[in-house]
């Protein structure tokens, strides 16, 4: 803020003009501080260096203590178990249980510390605080809601089918799980690289929509009964697009297996986001009608249908149907990261950096976008929802499942280097992209929006600089 | 099929199928009977994988436990006298006729066909390493025309199912 303010500083201008940023508030930490700091830093380096000379080096390469690929250390393990003598069945039941550990652990941390991320990064966006009361920086915030879920009674209403109504929760937790089984997060770690990996999971998210059926009906509850029928009817309708999409995929990389489609990437040194732009948004947005996020998150308007389908769950059940969305946003962020951005690759950094790094890292950035659309869109009405999808997203995605079949074929046969091919499939896909957007969009009605930057709504009823040339002008 | 691992789980996985097919008849809920329908479809699955065909079991999932459950459940929704108890069957007779015959020809061809010959090296023979691409390829070579005629008839399907629900803009504006 400048000095032409002509009043006194709001709160808000007080706390910005107040807040310091990291490096100041560095520097005026105590020498003590400063000394741990610095030797912690060091500390760091010296062990990146060292690192860095091992991986060098090729001291690594294949050991039992490679850890850049956690599937070396478990293969070492079943090795050293069969020389051991042990029967097949010893070696094959811990690499299950410790994979299956593997997926439980990291989901249920991310379930924990999932809810805190979000309020916080949504809490930034809106220029708020956050959760930053219980522990430090609010990070036992998640424990004290889910104690408090825990002690609050488990309701079930008058007329309510009592068998139905108790699975929905569990249920609801099978996709969000078994999804994790095909993603690969290094060449030799993932937990079943099966190769029919891209069906498996079109087949698994479409376990989610009876969980979601069955409670909004079991509940006995209008209100329940009609945020079902909305999600299920979305959720089915955005099946279409996701597996129009992901069929480009496995298309261009004549895969169905999620590991090949990640080699595909690595052997052209392009993310399929840039040759698929459209198959990339389609899945993206498709995503978050399936997993009910804003904004699509029609199941649960709350504005609209007090909570949708899991009105009448109380305690940690309803904690549950909540919890769920955050596992599966992070299921989402690995898909679309495995599909449509190299996955574990990272043009040549995987052999430096553990696969698994990079690929959470990717699932990060994609679950920030998830919060960003979260914190900056209001939600879709059910029927521009439903005509987005039938009228816009299917067509468009067909007509490119048609291109696209032509470019594979190009990619696959024609014997020309990939650069030429999949260069040209790059530039014909963008052209399409853009093209065929705003053809299809004028052609059915969609009016883009002509001066779109103007505020015109903050302009006329508030923010700050209306509220200064309201005062200027008074 | 010799590993014990294989054989628990097909007892297992047949377990579940049957007491789900099983649950299916007694329960007088119809909501409940679809549920276990569900978990009798899961149980196939796990069976088909127990035979290592994984894209039939995946598509069993896919289309049985993902897609029909959920038109079972529209269908159920919107039949009136079917969203809270199905007490009295109207088709008990020929339902137990239907039911009697296909288990009749079911019983049939396992007892005559000649297992010996099929089983074991001669299933090991045909094993291909993945089902999925000797599906494709059978679909799109030898069995094309089938496949083309299937398609037709769900391209025919959709069609109508659009024409019945279609409005015709002069019919509502005079009702």
């Amino acid at each position: 803020m400048t000095a032409d303010v002509r009043r006194p500083a709001t709160p808000m201008e007080q706390q910005i003009r107040e807040h310091r940023s990291l490096v100041q508030r560095a520097l005026a930490l105590g020498g003590g501080w400063k000394f741990i700091l610095g030797v912690v830093g060091l500390g760091t380096l010296i062990a990146l260096a060292a690192g860095g000379f091992l991986v060098v080096g090729g001291y690594l390469d294949g050991r039992w203590y490679d850890i850049r690929d956690l599937g070396i250390p478990t293969s070492h393990l079943v090795y050293w178990m069969q020389a051991q003598g042990l029967s097949p069945a010893v070696p094959y039941l811990t690499t299950a249980l410790l994979g299956g550990l593997g997926i439980l652990s990291l989901v249920g941390g991310w379930l924990v510390i999932g809810s805190w991320v979000e309020r916080r990064v949504i809490a930034k966006f809106q220029i708020r605080q956050g959760p930053n009361r219980v522990g430090l920086f609010g990070l036992l915030q998640p424990v004290a809601d889910a104690v408090k879920l825990m002690q609050k009674e488990i309701l079930i209403p008058l007329g309510a089918d009592r068998l139905l109504f108790f699975l929905p929760p569990i249920l609801i937790f099978l996709p969000a799980m078994l999804g994790w089984a095909p993603v690969p997060w290094a060449p030799r770690m993932s937990y079943v690289d099966m190769n029919v990996g891209v069906v498996y999971v079109i087949a698994i998210s479409s376990l989610g929509v009876l969980a979601v059926f069955l409670a909004g009906w079991s509940s006995n509850n209008h209100y329940a009964l009609l945020g079902a029928m909305r999600t299920v009817a979305m959720m089915v309708s955005y099946e279409i697009p996701i597996s129009l999409s992901l069929l480009s995929v496995v298309l261009l990389t004549g895969s169905l297996q999620l590991s090949q489609i990640v080699a595909w990437q690595q052997q052209y040194h392009v993310w399929l986001i840039v040759v698929l732009p459209l198959a990339a948004f389609t899945f993206l947005f498709a995503s978050t009608a399936e997993i009910n996020r804003t904004p699509n998150d029609i199941g649960e308007a709350e504005s609209e249908i007090v909570a949708g389908f899991h009105t009448e769950y109380s305690g940690m059940k309803a904690g549950l149907f909540l919890a769920v969305e955050l596992g599966n946003a992070i299921l989402v962020g690995a898909m679309m990261s495995t599909f449509f951005l190299g996955g574990y690759t990272l043009f040549g950094l995987e052999l430096w950096i553990p696969g698994y790094l990079i690929l959470a890292t990717k699932i990060g950035a994609v679950y920030f976008v998830f919060v960003w659309l979260r914190a900056t869109l209001p939600r879709f009405r059910l029927d521009q929802l439903m005509g987005f999808a039938w009228k816009f997203l299917i067509p468009l995605a067909i007509i490119q499942l048609l291109v696209i079949a032509v470019e594979s074929m190009v990619i696959a046969q024609s014997g020309l280097p990939g650069i030429v091919t999949v260069g040209g499939s790059i530039a014909v896909n963008l052209v399409l992209t853009f093209v065929g957007v705003r053809a299809w969009a004028s052609g059915i009605g969609y009016v883009s929006e002509a001066a779109a930057s103007t505020p015109l709504l903050t302009n006329t009823v508030g923010g700050l600089r209306a509220a200064e040339r309201i005062r200027v002008v008074s | 099929m010799e590993s014990p691992g294989i054989i628990l789980a097909f007892w297992i996985f047949s377990a579940i199928t049957v007491a789900g097919c099983l649950m299916v008849l007694v329960s007088r809920n119809l909501l409940h009977a679809l549920v276990f329908l569900v978990l009798a479809f899961l149980g196939m699955a796990g069976l088909f994988l127990t035979l290592s065909a994984d894209f039939i079991a995946v598509a069993q999932i896919l289309i049985y436990a993902g897609s029909i459950a959920v038109l079972m459940v529209f269908a159920i929704m919107l039949t009136p006298l079917a969203a809270r108890d199905n007490g009295n069957s109207l088709y008990v007779l020929p339902a137990l006729a239907a039911g009697l015959g296909i288990a009749g020809i079911i019983g049939f061809v396992a007892v005559n066909s000649p297992w010996a010959q099929l089983t074991g090296d001669a299933l090991k023979q045909g094993d291909p390493d993945t089902t999925v691409s000797v599906i494709g390829d059978l679909l799109v070579g030898r069995y094309v025309l089938p496949f083309e005629v299937a398609s037709i008839l769900l391209f025919f399907g959709l069609l109508g199912a659009i024409v019945l629900v279609h409005e015709r803009r002069g019919a509502r504006e005079s009702s």
